[in-house]
Parts: C-alpha cells; structure tokens; sequence
C-alpha cells in the first residue's frame, strides 16, 4: 500500500475512540532522576557525549532560566507547573545508536506503524510510480530514533540528521547557528529548553540545492512525567529550498505532559524555507483533564536577501497551546508567510499567532489565520506585526478568521501593529462567524451526517490554508479536522 | 405513500399546523397552495425534520414508517427531499465537492456502492446539462454569489443526484424568471415517475402550468381547507385566496 494512502487508512479507522494516538508503548527507557539542576544539565549533555562548548552553553541557560518567571500574558488557565517533579532525560534504552531499521525495537516500529508513518523506506518505494518520497526522521520521547533515506539526501548534499548526530559530525554548522535565531536569553521555556533539549532534527541544505524530497519529523511523547524538549534547526544556504513537515502525538494520560521545543530556521540569500506542521498532541479527556501543554518556540530568520520563510500549521491538540512562528525579515526584499488553523474543542485552550518583524527594505508578509472553537475551549489569535523605521515600504496582509461552534466557546483575535516607517502598508481583516443551524440543516437535509456536516463546512472555512500544506497531508490533514471535531454538536 | 394524520406543529411556541390531513399516493404530484402564514413552509420543514419545529400531535408515515421519528439524515436516505425557498450559502466548498459528498452520504446509507469518480463526474456532467447548468458552476462554493436562477437549478440537480421517493419543493417558483421557470419546471417533470410522488408548495398558479398537478389542496391557518383538482387552480387565480384568510387580500 503506497505510505500516504496507508497513513490515510489508519487515520479513517479512527471512529472508535477520539484519539487514537492515546496508546502507550512498553518500551525501556532510561531516564534522569526527577527534577533540574546543573548535575542534570551535566548528565544529558554526559549522557549524549557532547562537546565542552555545548555543555557550557546549557550550563549558562539553565543559570539564566534560574533567573527568570514563567510568562503569564497569554490567555490560558492551568495550575503551577512544578519544574521539579517532571523527567528531564528519557530515552528508549535500545536504541543507543541504531544503525538501520534492523537494530530498532520492533516495539518501537510497531508504535510507529500505529501511527501510520512510512517509516518503511521499501513501502514508500514500493508504492504506485511517481509516489511521493518523503524522508523521516522519527523522535521518541527525547532521541531522535531513525531518520530514513539519508543517502539519497547525502548524494544531493543535504543534511538531514538528529541534532545530536549532527553535533559530532558537523560541529561547525551548530555551533555557527545554534541559538542565532533564538538565543538562550530569550523566553522562559526557550531557555529551559537550551539547557535541556535533548534532540530534534537538523537540517543543512547547501547552496544552490533544491532538497529533492519533503523532510519530515514526528514527535511521541511516550514516558510519564516526562517534558519533552526537542531543539529543531534547519539551515538554508544561499539559494536552496527545502520543505520540513512535522507531525506530533502523544499518548493518552490523566496528567498533563509538558512539551517545550525550540525550531529555529535560518533562510540566506534568495534562500526559502517552507515549515508545516500537523500538530495532534493529546488535548486531554472530555473533563479537560490531562493533555499535553505545548509551549514552544518557533523563529525563522530571513537573514538573506530576496530570501523567503513559510510557516503553514495545523493544530488540533494540546491541552494548552501557546506557539507563535515567527518570521524576522532582516534581508532586503525577504518575505514571511504565516498559514494557520488552530481548532479547539472540548477543554482545549489556543493562545497562537505569529510575528512578523519587518527590518530590511521591500519586506513584506501574509498572515492567514483560521481559528475554529468548539465546546468549551478558547481560542486566542495573537500576532504582532512590526516595521522598523530603516524598513521602507514594507507590506503586510493579515486575515484573521474565527468561526465558533456552539455557544459555549470562545474566540478571540489580539493584533498588535506597529509601523515605525511612513512608507510600511499594513492591512488587517478579521471576521468572526458561527455555523448556523440552518447551515447544518441544509447538509443534514442532503444526507450528511451532523459530523459530516461540521466538518465538509469548517474544512470549507480552512480551504486557503489547507492548499498551503504538501499535497501528501492534505487528505489526512481534512480527515484530522474532522475528527478532531467530534462531539463537538449536538 | 405518504400519510399525514391529524398533524399540529408548533415554532416559537405558536401554533402553526393545527390538524393537517394529506395523503399522497405513488406516482402523484399534489400541489399545496395558500396565502402567507397559512403553514405551507413548516409542513415542509416538518417533514424534512428542521429542529425548531415542534410536532404536538399527528402523524407522518411515510412508506408504512414513522417519519417524525427519524432524524433528517435518515429521513433523507428514505428518500425525502427538500427543494429549499432559500437554499444555504457554504464558503469555501466546492459545488461538487458538496454534491458528491451528499450522494455518497445518501447511497452508503442505503446500502448502495459508493460511486468511483469518474462515474459521478460522469453522472453529474449529464444531469447538469439537462439543466443547462454549466460545470463552470459546479466548481464555485456551493450556492455562493449564485443568482436565484443557478440557486434553484442547483436544487434541482441535487433532488436529480439523490433519487428521492418524496420530493418536497417549497416554492421553487419565487425568484424565478420565466425562461428559468421552464428550466426548473422541465427538471422536476423528467423525474415524474410512478414510484415517486412530490408535494408543490406554492403561492401563485403560475408554476402549475408547468408542473401540472394530480391535485390541489389550500392550506388555511394550519389545515387543508379545500381539495380538487388542477382546476381548483386556476379559480384561486382568480379570486385569490380572500375566502382562506388571507389578510391582504381581504383588505
């Protein structure tokens, strides 16, 4: 069976419970005692075999993170975290550098099966002619397990990796520009995640190359208790374009799991960068309990000229998300696209947004938000949009959609727009709407069911959005929607 | 076929159906007219199953089963159709797109295969030409920016693509112009057949030209006041609908 249509199946046998990602592996895994200190901070950067220079650059984010208090400006409700009671280190305890898919746990294949990820190099290859490639690098808990298709990638001079294995081979890349889009000093999670991260994926592609394939990474958060911190960098060099997807899940549990990554994208010259992400982490039960709190970092930088960064995401879990992509416009003539759908249902809360800091000349930006509350849950555009006063004739679009579902939810859009240039021209469009019942009515009228219905419409709602992301997780992405909307009638 | 008993409804608390008798047999097309506020539309969204209509009392049977007691979903793979006054707007789907996910809706519940794509598009391309429906159309969001002309077309394709045992067109005259009439009118008499009945609701004579009737029943606060033939018709024509409560005109 061709991989995409594959993942497509397990997706529709969803009907029997609503996530169905919410399986636990039985898998050893090796970990850290409870709690952060610098021993901790030692024993990953120990534990990983990293050089002095990484060591002391986690040491001085966790000494600056010591320093500084959770931000609480977004609008989401959750109790305290206590930083001491989570697992900072987890790692699959066979998978101490797999050489091929051979040397990995069948457990672990098993679980990523479940999900419907071709990891399976010979089924994607052995798909209808002309199926698409899709390379994958597979992170479980904290560490990078697999990463498909390196070869071929090698031989176009793309590197694709675990950031960890990067670190040895290409120390020069990651030490270059690791923390250059998003320094240690930056924002409380950004910052604990620089003294704790402990793998995610990296990507250099070298000038002039088109990487010839998608890239992909998924994340399970698997192990209780357990933050996961994955650190993601992706380089283009002068004139190369790549296209990263990533996909996230994690298993069903009553307490809440802490997930607080860090991407961070470098575009140089006429450069282009094109980031999707799918993001399905546990939302927790129909009380609201449980659930993943996703608080994360995601920067690119437009460092080139001409150069261009396009973030397209699709979020549909999480107990609390709390993301904003951002795009930094510093070459002439770069451009920043933002594409978003943020759906929220039940007791999920959505503070996201981006921001798009205009500083060379003839920047410009899109913003497309479409946010879609349903059930009890909030749903909050936040974004930013700024021209420094040397960024003449910067250009901004920014539409903000929200649609609600029910009358129990809430939808909410906080822009924030400074122009420091005369010459900048910013537009922004927000509307708000509800799917009527004489809506519903009309598709029920026709056969669909209620769900049906729900869904055809709010994937009519998305559509501008959706035709951003590779054609391969379009179908899956609309059946996501769909799902991730049940319940949410009636 | 279909069998309605004794039928009360209420919207907003008030009372809008009060006791309504209509029998309608295989093969035949009945045409209910009536002044404004006389319950011509609620019969039709009671049978189609709209929430806020609430049967108080009555019956519905419809091919010996209880309508009233099936959800609209249900009721539209037994074979109910409405052809809406006002059919909705949906943003951003396709014509088609809606089109194909209703027939296939509607034909897994019937325990029917699915249709391949190629056989929709085909099925689709020769009943959209018999409407004079342009394909062009079918890929703009459903019912969006269509003049009242496409809306109703539109209606009618979909009543076309469902094979439905029951259609139910509630004033599909209104809005209409006389070339867009016949189209419309031409459409639903090509699926005249004597496993089908339909239910006409309208408020002028003029659309029973072109779809002539077996019978003619007024409705009158809530309830058939008069039954006939196509005749009866063209007498309210006439005198217009002043013995049946119709305010404007008895002023």
């Amino acid at each position: 069976m061709p991989a995409v249509e594959q993942t497509v199946e397990r997706v529709k046998e969803i009907d029997v419970d609503k996530y169905k990602y919410g399986f636990s592996t039985d898998i050893e895994s090796v970990r850290a005692p409870k709690g952060l200190s610098e021993d901790i901070v030692r024993f990953i950067s120990a534990k990983k075999g990293e050089p002095e220079w990484l060591l002391d650059w986690r040491l001085e984010a966790y000494r600056r993170w010591r320093t500084m208090q959770e931000p609480t400006w977004a609008k989401v409700h959750y109790p305290k975290i206590d930083f001491e009671d989570l697992y900072y280190y987890a790692a699959p305890k066979s998978t101490e550098g797999p050489k091929s898919l051979d040397e990995v746990d069948p457990e672990l294949l098993r679980t990523y099966e479940k999900l419907g990820i071709p990891l399976k190099e010979q089924e994607v290859l052995a798909g209808v002619q002309g199926a698409p490639k899709v390379a994958v690098d597979a992170v479980f808990d904290s560490v990078s397990v697999v990463t498909t298709f390196k070869e071929e990638l090698a031989k176009a001079g793309v590197i694709f990796c675990s950031i960890s294995e990067a670190v040895k081979t290409h120390p020069e890349l990651v030490k270059k520009y690791l923390g250059s889009v998003v320094p240690i000093t930056d924002n409380f999670y950004a910052t604990l995640n620089s003294a704790v991260f402990s793998d995610g994926s990296f990507v250099y592609v070298p000038e002039g190359v088109r990487c010839p394939m998608e890239l992909s990474t998924y994340f399970r958060i698997n192990a209780e208790n357990t933050g996961q911190f994955e650190r993601t960098l992706i380089i283009a060099d002068k004139g190369a374009y790549v296209s990263y997807l990533e996909g996230c899940t994690a298993p069903m549990r009553d307490e809440n799991q802490l997930h607080a990554a860090v991407v961070e994208l470098v575009a140089l010259e006429d450069a282009e960068i094109k980031y999707s992400t799918v993001q399905n982490w546990y939302p927790g039960d129909a009380e609201g309990k449980g659930g993943v709190y996703n608080f994360v970092t995601k920067r690119g930088d437009c460092r080139g000229d001409r150069s261009k960064i396009s973030w397209t995401q699709v979020e549909t879990g999480s107990a609390i998300t709390w993301k904003y992509p951002s795009c930094i416009l510093r070459g002439h003539g770069s451009r920043g696209e933002f594409y978003s759908i943020a759906i929220s249902n039940g007791y999920q809360q959505v503070d996201s947004g981006t921001k798009m800091i205009h500083l060379g000349r003839d920047t410009s930006s899109r913003i497309i938000s479409k946010g879609i509350a349903a059930g009890f849950s909030d749903n909050t555009y936040r974004g930013l949009v700024s021209a420094h006063r040397k960024a003449t004739n910067a250009r901004n679009f920014t539409c903000c959609d929200s649609l609600l579902i029910g009358d129990r939810c809430g939808a909410h859009t906080v822009p924030y727009i400074e122009a420091k240039n005369s010459s900048a021209t910013f537009e922004h469009e927000a509307t708000t709407s509800k799917i009527s019942d004489d809506q519903l009515f009309y598709c029920l009228s026709r056969g669909l069911s209620e769900e049906e219905a729900v869904a055809l419409i709010v994937n009519g709602f998305v559509r501008d959005v959706l035709q951003q992301l590779p054609m391969e997780f379009m179908a899956e992405t609309q059946k996501l929607i769909g799902i991730s909307l049940e319940g949410s009638v009636g | 076929m279909l069998e309605i008993k004794n039928l009360h409804a209420k919207v907003d608390g008030r009372e809008i159906l009060n006791g309504l008798d209509l029998t309608i047999p295989a093969g035949e097309v009945h045409a209910i007219m009536g002044p404004n506020g006389s319950g011509k539309s609620t019969l039709s969204y009671v049978l189609a199953g709209k929430d806020d209509y609430e049967v108080t009392d009555g019956s519905v049977t419809w091919k010996g089963e209880d309508l009233l007691a099936m959800e609209p979903d249900e009721r539209a793979a037994a074979g109910v159709f409405l052809a809406f006054q006002y059919p909705m707007e949906i943003p951003g789907v396709a014509t088609m797109t809606f089109l194909r996910s209703a027939v296939n809706a509607v034909r897994k519940a019937r325990g029917e295969e699915e249709y391949s794509t190629p056989d929709f598009l085909r099925t689709v391309k020769e009943k959209a030409k018999d409407l004079k429906i342009d394909m062009e159309m079918l890929r703009r969001p459903l019912n969006v920016g269509f003049s009242g002309g496409e809306k109703k077309r539109n209606e009618i394709l979909q009543m076309s693509l469902l094979e439905p045992g029951l259609c139910i067109l509630d004033e599909t005259d209104s809005g209409l112009d006389i070339d867009a009439l016949r189209i419309v009118a031409d459409g639903v008499n090509a699926l005249r057949s004597p496993e089908r009945c339909m239910l006409v609701i309208t408020h002028y004579q003029r659309l029973l030209n072109h779809i002539v009737p077996d019978r003619v029943h007024v409705l009158s606060k809530g309830r058939v006041a008069r039954s006939g033939g196509p005749e009866l018709a063209l007498e309210l024509e006439k005198s217009g609908y002043a013995d049946y409560g119709d305010e404007a005109t008895a002023a």
